[in-house]
Parts: C-alpha cells; sequence; structure tokens
C-alpha cells in the first residue's frame, strides 16, 4: 500500500520537475495566438478598431480584451475568419467603429501641399515620400488607405481616391442566374 | 502502325460543325485601314510599347518589348504610322478597355529587312531569346510566351514532345486546315523544337475526324530525317486538351497542381508549331494567325489574319447575315462572349463564331441542383462537379480547392450536361478569381505589416541614435571645458555643468545683440523731428481708415 503511494508520488514529482524545465526552456516567445490573428487583419493599421494598430487590436482579442468584429477593413470576410480561428459564433460588424469603405488611395495634390512633413509622420507604413520644404508624394503602391494622413495636414491637400476596377484587377462576379418559373 | 490508346474518362460527343467552314481554302484577309494592337496578349507581363504616337513604322517592326521573364513581344502587323497608344476596347468578357497600340495602315504593307536565323550555331538560350523578341507565344488558347516552354530545364528532362493537333471544339477548323496545307512548316517547326527540348519521343495527335489531315502530316513526316509518330486519336471532346492528350496518347496522368513538363512531357500547338517555323526559316514574328469564321455568316471559312484586324472585319469578310444574336470568340463549350465587336484579332484568337436564334437556342432558366452527378460523370478532370458548384455558390473556397478547383480545365462538359441547366463552369470562374483576389490582398497585407514593423524600429533606433550623440557632445563638451583650465581639475561635475551653460547664455546674448538694431538710442534733433513727421502721418491714415468713405457717407 505504502509502495504504491510512494510511487505515485514519485511519478507526480518526476512529471512535474519535467513540465517546470520544459516551462522555462521550451516557452514560447510572444503570443502564438495573436500572431494568428494579426495574420487575418488586414495590415491596414488605421485604427478605427480603437486600438493603435492591428497588432495591438490582435493582442487584445488574444485577451479577450476586445471582440472580433471591430475591424471595418477587414470586412464581414475578415469576421467569420476570425470567428473561424477562435471557435466563437460570427457576428454582424460593429458599426459604431465604421462602415467598410472601398478601396481607396490617397493622393496629395500637389499644388497646394506646402511640405511640412506631419503626413509623412503620421504614415503607419512610410508610404508617403518627401522631406522638410520638399514636394511630398504618395507611393501608392504601398497606400493601404487608412487615411491617417488626411487630418494632420494643415492645408487640407490629401484627399483619398477609390482604386477603379482595370482589366488585370478585374474578377468573375458571382453568377446571377435567371431561374426557371415551374408554378 | 499500331499503338496502344488510352480512353480518358468522361468528354461529351457535342455536334460537330466542321464541315460548314473545312470545304473552303484559307483566304488571307485583306489588310484592314486601321490595326489595334494589344499589348496584353499573352500570359504574364504585358508588353511595354517602344515606339511613340506618329512614329512610321515597317510591317514586322518590334512595337512593344517583353518585360520580364514571363512575356512576349508585340509587332506591327502591316506598314503604317501609329496613330494612338491608349486604351482601347479588347476581347475580354469584362468588356473593359486595355492598353493598344493603334496603327494607321499606309497600304503599302512594307516588311522590316528580316532573314532566318542560324538556329542550328546560335546557342539555345540565343534562340530563345530571338524567339522571345519575334513575339512567339502559344496559339493553342492559352498563349504561354513559347521561349520560356522552349527552355527545358535542368530538373526534369523533356523526353516526349507532343504536337496538339486535336481540335476538339466544335466549329473550330483552322488547326485542321493548317495541318492539311501547311504540314511541311508545321513540321519544320516541330525539328527546331526537338533541337531545343532534346526530346526522343515525338508524337501528333490528330483527332479521327481530320482524315485529309493526318495523311498530310503523315506524308510530310516521311521527309524528315527523325521519326515522328502521326497517331490518330478518336474524336471526343475534350480530348485536344493538353492533359487529356498527354494520357491518351501516353497512358501517363499529370498530377494534381503539377505541369506535364515534371512528368517529361511538354505539349505544344500546330499553329505554334508553324509559327516558330516562320520565325526560324524566315525570321517572321507573330503578327498573323489562323482563325475560323463560323456559325452564322453566309461564307464559314478560315482566313489567316493580321493581328490587330476588328472582329467585325472578319465578319464582314466572311458574310453578314442578320439575325445574328451575338458573336464568340472561340468555341461553343468555352468560348467567350464578346462584348464589343471592334475589339481585335489577338494572338489567342482561334475562331469567331457568330451565333442565331436557330444554331444557339437561348438556354431555359437554371432550376436546382437534383444532385444527379451527370457532371461527375464527364468531367474529364475527375473532378466533383456538384460538391465544387455547391462550394462556389456558398463562398466555402478553402472546400473547394480541397476539392481541387485549380485542376478545373472550364472545358463547360459539366454544364453541357447539367438537367438544370446551370451555368456550372461560371462558378468555377468567379471562385478561382476570388481565391486569387484573396491571395492577392494577404500578399499585400503582409508587406503592409513588415513595412509598418519596420517603421516602428526605424522610430526606435532614431530616438536611440539622437539620445546617444546628445551624450556624446555632452561628453565632448565637458571634456573640452576641464581640459582648458587644467588647475580646475578638481571642478565637480556642477560646476563644469554650470560653466557650459553660463557660456551657451553669453554665446545667445552676443547673438541677439548683434541681430538688434543699434541706432535707435542718443539721436541727433534732426532724425528725432523726421521720426515724429512719420508717426503723425501715420496717426492720421489711421484715423482715415476708421472713418467711412465720402462715396459711402451719401449713398
Amino acid at each position: 500500500m505504502l509502495t504504491a503511494i510512494l510511487v505515485m508520488v514519485g511519478i507526480a514529482v518526476v512529471i512535474g520537475l519535467a513540465l517546470g524545465w520544459s516551462a522555462i526552456r521550451l516557452k514560447v516567445e510572444g503570443n502564438p495566438l495573436a500572431e494568428k490573428i494579426d495574420a487575418i487583419l488586414p495590415q491596414t493599421q488605421c485604427g478605427q478598431c480603437g486600438f493603435p494598430g492591428c497588432k495591438p487590436y490582435a493582442n487584445a482579442i488574444a485577451k479577450g480584451e476586445a471582440d472580433i468584429n471591430q475591424c471595418p477593413p477587414g470586412g464581414e470576410d475578415g469576421v467569420k475568419k476570425l470567428a473561424e480561428l477562435l471557435g466563437v459564433e460570427a457576428k454582424p460588424l460593429d458599426e459604431t467603429h465604421g462602415v467598410p469603405k472601398p478601396k481607396s488611395v490617397a493622393f496629395i495634390d500637389e499644388q497646394i501641399c506646402i511640405g511640412c512633413t506631419l503626413c509623412i509622420q503620421a504614415c503607419p507604413v512610410d508610404a508617403i515620400s518627401g522631406a522638410a520644404k520638399q514636394m511630398h508624394t504618395i507611393i501608392a503602391a504601398e497606400c493601404t488607405g487608412c487615411e491617417l494622413c488626411l487630418p494632420p495636414c494643415p492645408v487640407d491637400c490629401i484627399s483619398m481616391e477609390p482604386i477603379a476596377e482595370d482589366l488585370p484587377h478585374w474578377k468573375w462576379k458571382h453568377p446571377v442566374v435567371m431561374m426557371k418559373r415551374v408554378a | 502502325m499500331s499503338r496502344e490508346l488510352f480512353r480518358f474518362k468522361g468528354g461529351v460527343h457535342p455536334p460537330e460543325h466542321k464541315t460548314e467552314s473545312n470545304t473552303r481554302p484559307v483566304a488571307r484577309a485583306p489588310v484592314p485601314s486601321v490595326l489595334v494592337i494589344p499589348v496584353r496578349q499573352h500570359i504574364g507581363n504585358p508588353a511595354k510599347p517602344v515606339v511613340h504616337v506618329g512614329q512610321p513604322v515597317l510591317k514586322g517592326q518590334l512595337i512593344a518589348a517583353a518585360d520580364g521573364y514571363i512575356s512576349s513581344a508585340v509587332h506591327a502587323s502591316t506598314s503604317g504610322v501609329i496613330s494612338d497608344i491608349d486604351l482601347q476596347p479588347v476581347a475580354h468578357v469584362s468588356g473593359l478597355p486595355d492598353l493598344c497600340i493603334t496603327l494607321v495602315s499606309d497600304g503599302r504593307d512594307e516588311w522590316i529587312a528580316h532573314g532566318p536565323l542560324d538556329y542550328q550555331v546560335m546557342t539555345p538560350a540565343a534562340l530563345r531569346l530571338a524567339l522571345r523578341e519575334l513575339g512567339l507565344a502559344g496559339l493553342g488558347g492559352a498563349v504561354f510566351p513559347s521561349a520560356v516552354k522552349l527552355d527545358p530545364g535542368a530538373a526534369h528532362p523533356c523526353h516526349t514532345l507532343i504536337i496538339n493537333g486535336g481540335e476538339c471544339e466544335p466549329w473550330i477548323t483552322c488547326d485542321e486546315m493548317l495541318m492539311r496545307e501547311r504540314a511541311d512548316a508545321i513540321l519544320q517547326g516541330v525539328t527546331v523544337m526537338r533541337h531545343l527540348l532534346g526530346c526522343t519521343d515525338i508524337l501528333v495527335g490528330i483527332e479521327d475526324n481530320k482524315p485529309e489531315a493526318i495523311v498530310a502530316m503523315q506524308t510530310a513526316a516521311t521527309q524528315l530525317d527523325f521519326a515522328v509518330d502521326i497517331i490518330a486519336v478518336p474524336a471526343i471532346y475534350p480530348g485536344g486538351g493538353a492533359k487529356q492528350l498527354i494520357y491518351t496518347l501516353t497512358g501517363k496522368q499529370v498530377p494534381s497542381g503539377k505541369l506535364s513538363t515534371d512528368i517529361g512531357i511538354q505539349v505544344f500547338n500546330v499553329g505554334t508549331a508553324y509559327a516558330l517555323a516562320r520565325a526560324v526559316f524566315q525570321g517572321e514574328p507573330l503578327i498573323s494567325r489562323w482563325v475560323t469564321v463560323s456559325g452564322h455568316v453566309l461564307r464559314p471559312q478560315n482566313f489567316e489574319a493580321l493581328i490587330g484586324t476588328p472582329i467585325h472585319t472578319l465578319i464582314a469578310h466572311a458574310g453578314e447575315r442578320s439575325g445574328a444574336t451575338g458573336v464568340l470568340m472561340g468555341g461553343p463549350m468555352m468560348g467567350m462572349t464578346l462584348p464589343d465587336l471592334s475589339a481585335p484579332v489577338v494572338k489567342a484568337t482561334n475562331s469567331i463564331l457568330v451565333k442565331s436564334a436557330a444554331l444557339f437556342p437561348p438556354l431555359p432558366g437554371a432550376l436546382p441542383c437534383i444532385r444527379c452527378t451527370r457532371c461527375a460523370d464527364v468531367c474529364p478532370a475527375e473532378l466533383q462537379p456538384q460538391e465544387l458548384f455547391r462550394f462556389a455558390k456558398a463562398g466555402d473556397f478553402g472546400r473547394a480547392q480541397e476539392y481541387h478547383l485549380f485542376d478545373c480545365i472550364e472545358c463547360g462538359c459539366c454544364s453541357y450536361v447539367c438537367p438544370s441547366h446551370i451555368p456550372l463552369v461560371d462558378y468555377y470562374r468567379y471562385a478561382k478569381s476570388e481565391i486569387w483576389a484573396r491571395e492577392k490582398e494577404k500578399r499585400a497585407a503582409d508587406l503592409a505589416r513588415e513595412r509598418h514593423e519596420f517603421r516602428q524600429f526605424r522610430l526606435e533606433r532614431e530616438k536611440k541614435e539622437k539620445a546617444e550623440k546628445l551624450a556624446a557632445k555632452a561628453q565632448a563638451k565637458r571634456a573640452e571645458l576641464t581640459a582648458a583650465p587644467a588647475s580646475e581639475a578638481a571642478a565637480s561635475e556642477v560646476d563644469a555643468k554650470k560653466a557650459l551653460i553660463a557660456a551657451a547664455m553669453a554665446r545667445a546674448q552676443a547673438k541677439k545683440a548683434e541681430a538688434e538694431p543699434k541706432n535707435t538710442e542718443s539721436l541727433s534733433a534732426v532724425t528725432q523731428r523726421e521720426i515724429e513727421e512719420i508717426e503723425a502721418r501715420r496717426a492720421k491714415i489711421r484715423e482715415l481708415a476708421r472713418s467711412p468713405l465720402e462715396s459711402e457717407k451719401n449713398p
């Protein structure tokens, strides 16, 4: 009887030590769940979710501090993917954080720009090229359409241009089929 | 010679309609007055224009250069003057325009100086570069730049070369006529292909509904000094599909998601072989191709048409008829409805099919899917169309990919047999399109994340560097000041700092004094009086500005 207890306690101690050692030696840096969530988010870094960027929002979702339907650029599709990842119910987008807008790219009116660099400091992906008292211009290929450059501009020279659909970016649309009337 | 042939699963037998257009000899379509040549005619990057508006060009002159590895050049189809480089309607189902080079013909059809390539002396790389510069692309439908396909690559040796003379789609006869009338040239092209790829087995697959073509090719093959197997394959749609023809002739299946070159087989269309022969033995770039014009026209036939010919011009040459309900580019199974007939003939245009209500009765409305699986029975890629339809409709693209959506060749056999008349292929095209668009977005998002993270890192780095610089500067200044008065070696940190601050303040005072006007004190009487007069004048003007104008006082 005693040997049985001693054996069980011994096994427990060994497993406990093994777990303790692996908790230190095999510790994972960062929060893997937050990284998986960040991989789904659209990386617009716009702040509409209420957090200063996509990574902070991902961290908040991983900690359970934020809901999954706060990202308008991700759209309904993003909410669905997050719901699938976290194993929760998908819900409609929270309108208080904004509505999904068509993809746009910022454009600086060069006649008005005064070269103050305030927009350059605001852009989260460094998509504006320029320097103090030099012409500023948006690098269209890198612009994510987050609109963070619009408020700081003192002369209001930045506008958002929606991306028009051209041949290389054209997509087949969901077929709309005429159903046959049977009754 | 008898050779074991294999029968792929599925396929359908739509009515062939070949005799309408294969009884007349091929005609050379007249040079149109205006040619519209798109720069995007092939898979890969569109070509970049190298001419400017107003420039005169000769027939065969390079007008757009290949851009990137998977790309092909574009040439002027006749001599004339470039009138525009802008967006024009092209043959695309969306109706969106694309960048085209518009060429106004001068009527002379004058060739640029050109000559044969010494292909046996040139290095393979040089020959492939020359073919790329001559605009060679696959004419079987996919329009893949041929120079890339003619590179065997070190990974998998290419032992079997298959020349595709299948032409399984109804109504289309351009490849059949090419084999009947240009068999020698086709096999000349095959000679060059064999030279570049080093294949040992060369097979030509021709459907057995083209007996004259088979005889013509067999006769031409006897003139060659290497063996070419001309094989008649059973006529079935889509037996001319590359993967289907490979299976029929060799019994080998291309694994899902892989290319035929991964099993050592390369396939080229007979039209591509012919264009290759023209390129190597005459030095002619790809500026024309054989096009079938059939269906609801007076004289269905094949034309040798210049690239850039407006499609309505070709229809007019074949004899336009009233009662046309639409025009397809391609055949009835895989063809694309042309939204605009001013779109030009491009390298991919194998056929123009004019529809009428009698030939192409309008489809009845669709009914729900009844899971009869007739579509699965006929799918030549051995897929499950009913499942793919269900997933595509629901937007479940992950599952669609699990069911091998990207192995679908969009042949249309499934929608052909569907008793509910559901346009199945449109759903697969939609699903593929969405998946590609999402992958693109994901790549863009990953790039944006990288840029954002680098920006965070850069800001941190700048802060650190600034702090370090200031600390270093302070250190240097302190060292300077403590170095001069050596006797005060025992001076404390605080005193040294105080000295620094005092010195800085003195410098600032001096600078301020410099900037101040120095002539405002102890003025002479004359200057003082002048100043008083000016001040009085200013005061008077201020008074006047405050009181209303004379004109306003009495309206």
